[in-house]
């Protein structure tokens, strides 16, 4: 898979529309971060692209490399290589972390001998302690734990295309110099829709692609001089 | 006065059954209670132990209480079968439709594996049954009851009933009256046995009451672990399974009951499991319930002496048409005894659970501690789950926690684990494995994969 692109979406949630006719291309090897205030729709567009059911789509179209997305279960669109990071991922009690490591990458990619000490050497990069396999899944983590986890997963699972929904809110400062660093490696290979309320992670990393989205439509789109405007301008006068 | 056969050629079993050698004719009577304990050449206190608990069962009602028990006949019944006179000693020795039945629930692999003697009870009677010499050496016995009462009287003498009566219920009753099988375990003091101890049960022939004994005594300081799991075929008339298991745990003791239930659908499972634990013993029961049509168990533990401790963890699953009505009592009768309980329950496509507990604390048992958690998962609006946790408490000095929850399977929990590329049902079934990891984690490891698998076909098709 090369791209997913979306055109003209518009999206209903409890009979409400939250998207009103979205444009957006995300490429792998590149990022694209998407910014925008609160409730202006960025969450949804990140569980529409990734099947949410709780998400109804009244118009527009998803494709990947020109084929129709929205008919495909969410499962099959992890197994084109679809990743979503969640901005508050769900506790499931009894679930081991490394069994769902192990069979989350069995399932997508194939059986690995080696997966446990790659899974291993990734806490250590993420600052995740070893007793932390042991954990069920997201029970008990923290805010930044669970951000951590959700990094780890990319790195584990090399999805084509990942969207990380407000990763790096909840994280320090030190996780958040991390996850721009990470990314950017990450980047060459992979394409990052990357959803976020503050700027900071633009620090370390430089997005090929910036959008601002508002009541549910994309208002402004460019690169990396859309940001350096933020930053000079404030985020009011965009808006 | 009922007429009693000993019929060689009415051959009104099911598949290869003509190689039973002994059946009565349907139905139960003084007479036939008679006939099988003369049959197993008892004693005589035995065969009046029996005849005392006839009179019990012919008293006692029906329990209305609990699951519907109004279909079951007593009289259609079959109370007594062998199917083979003389024990086997190995493996080899077993006639070769029996040895194909054990084939396939893989036994022989658990041989291999070194779990310990493999007792194997084929009907009413074990009928094959190698104990490791390791075993012996210890002083352990085990066995299987009938030969306990010929070789091991006084010890059977002195125990057996004594945790529970003949006429604790009708269904104690009707196996105190026609009992047949079952294990019998006696570690001696200090001996803690290295291996878990393993019977594997199973009902094999139409209308086929199985009415097994067990009994286990653990004297001081001693320490075992027994296994219990059965599977059954599926037949189209109703059995009834009406076992009594008595546990002793002497003081500093400690025993661990493990069962995993999976009878066939059309069996009534209506057991009795009680212990009695002494001064600081500890008595655990791992106990699932994953077959049956009606199941009505509640495995107690009796906390008689200072420090004792009990910890009961069930798991109880209900598919179409089955109804799982278990729970525990925990009965505090000592100063500083502890109780823990944790049921989990499943309930899909209308079976139906029941955690029906008891907590009771006996006036003058200060310092108690008890803990009951139970968490019930529903799949659907055809299925029911109910929570009845009793509390009797007599005393002000104790502390006593309750738990209950009811839920079902989260979207949000379905969605993050299909984004991960699991299909739902893979998802749903990660989810169950996780709801009941923590009682999974009791098994052993053979036991335990076994168990994921039951859960996984139990799950097929319940979404979607």
């Amino acid at each position: 898979m090369e791209e997913i692109k979306v055109n003209d979406l518009e999206t209903e949630v409890n009979g409400k529309k939250v998207l009103n006719g979205v444009d957006l291309l995300i490429q792998r090897g590149k990022i694209h971060v998407l910014m925008g205030p609160n409730g202006s729709g960025k969450s949804t567009l990140a569980n529409v692209i990734m099947g949410n059911p709780k998400y109804n789509v009244t118009a527009g179209r998803i494709t990947i490399d020109g084929e129709d997305l929205l008919k495909l279960k969410v499962n099959e669109r992890a197994k084109k290589g679809i990743f979503l990071a969640f901005q508050e991922p769900v506790e499931i009690s009894g679930v081991n972390v490394m069994n769902f490591l192990t069979t989350t990458y069995t399932n997508l990619n194939g059986k690995n001998p080696e997966l446990r000490k790659e899974v291993v050497q990734t806490m250590q990069e993420l600052n995740l302690p070893d007793s932390f396999l042991k954990r069920s899944l997201n029970e008990g983590f923290s805010g930044g734990e669970k951000k951590r986890f959700e990094l780890l997963q990319v790195m584990i699972l090399k999805p084509k295309i990942a969207i990380l929904d407000e990763i790096d809110s909840g994280m320090d400062v030190d996780s958040v110099k991390l996850l721009g660093e990470i990314t950017k490696k990450l980047s060459k290979d992979t394409g990052f829709l990357m959803i976020t309320h503050n700027d900071h992670v633009l620090d370390y990393i430089k997005p090929d692609a910036v959008s601002i989205i508002k009541n549910g439509k994309i208002i402004r789109s460019g690169d990396y001089q859309l940001i350096k405007q933020i930053r000079e301008k404030g985020y009011s006068e965009i808006l | 006065m009922e007429k009693i056969e000993f019929d060689y050629s009415k051959y009104d079993f099911k598949n290869s059954t003509s190689k039973y050698k002994i059946i009565f004719n349907e139905g139960l009577s003084e007479n036939v209670i008679k006939a099988i304990s003369k049959l197993k050449a008892e004693p005589e206190w035995m065969r009046d132990f029996r005849l005392q608990a006839y009179k019990f069962f012919l008293k006692r009602p029906v329990p209305k209480w609990g699951a519907d028990l109004s279909k079951i006949k007593f009289e259609d019944m079959v109370y007594f079968a062998r199917a083979t006179d003389n024990k086997a000693k190995s493996w080899d020795e077993l006639p070769e439709d029996i040895r194909d039945t054990y084939n396939k629930l893989g036994i022989p692999e658990a041989e291999k594996k070194s779990l310990s003697g493999v007792e194997v009870m084929y009907e009413s009677e074990v009928v094959y049954n190698s104990v490791k010499k390791e075993l012996e050496a210890l002083g352990v016995i085990f066995c299987d009851t009938d030969t306990a009462v010929r070789e091991h009287p006084e010890l059977v003498k002195k125990y057996f009933g004594k945790v529970i009566s003949p006429n604790d219920n009708k269904f104690a009753a009707l196996n105190s009256a026609v009992w047949s099988g079952g294990s019998f375990i006696y570690v001696p003091k200090g001996v803690k046995v290295p291996m878990p101890l393993q019977a594997y049960f199973r009902i094999n022939a139409a209308n086929m009451g199985q009415f097994e004994r067990t009994l286990i005594i653990a004297d001081e300081g001693a320490d075992l672990t027994y296994i219990e799991g059965c599977t059954a075929p599926v037949y189209s008339k109703d059995a009834l399974h009406a076992a009594v298991v008595e546990v002793i745990a002497h003081k500093n003791a400690h025993v661990k009951y493990i069962t995993v239930q999976n009878w066939s659908s059309d069996v009534y499972n209506l057991v009795t499991k009680r212990a009695f634990a002494y001064e600081n013993a500890f008595v655990e029961w791992v106990d699932a319930n994953m077959g049956s049509k009606v199941t009505e168990k509640y495995p107690s533990v009796y906390l008689m002496e200072r420090g004792a401790k009990s910890n009961v963890l069930s798991v109880a699953l209900a598919n179409k048409g089955q109804h799982q009505d278990t729970g525990t009592k925990a009965v505090h009768l000592a100063p500083d005894t502890s109780s823990v309980i944790r049921s989990k329950s499943i309930c899909l496509n209308g079976g139906r659970t029941t955690y029906r507990g008891l907590v009771k604390v006996k006036k003058g048992a200060t310092d108690i501690k008890s803990s009951t958690k139970c968490d019930a998962l529903i799949f659907d609006n055809k299925s029911r789950t109910d929570t009845y946790p009793y509390m009797e408490i007599d005393e002000e000095e104790s502390s006593i926690s309750h738990e209950a929850s009811v839920g079902k399977i989260n979207d949000e929990q379905l969605f993050y684990l299909e984004s991960r590329g699991l299909s739902e049902n893979e998802a749903v079934n990660m989810i169950v494995l996780g709801f009941i990891a923590e009682f999974v984690q009791e098994l052993p490891i053979e036991f335990a994969v076994e168990f994921n698998r039951l859960i996984k076909i139990n799950m097929e098709g319940s979404v979607g």
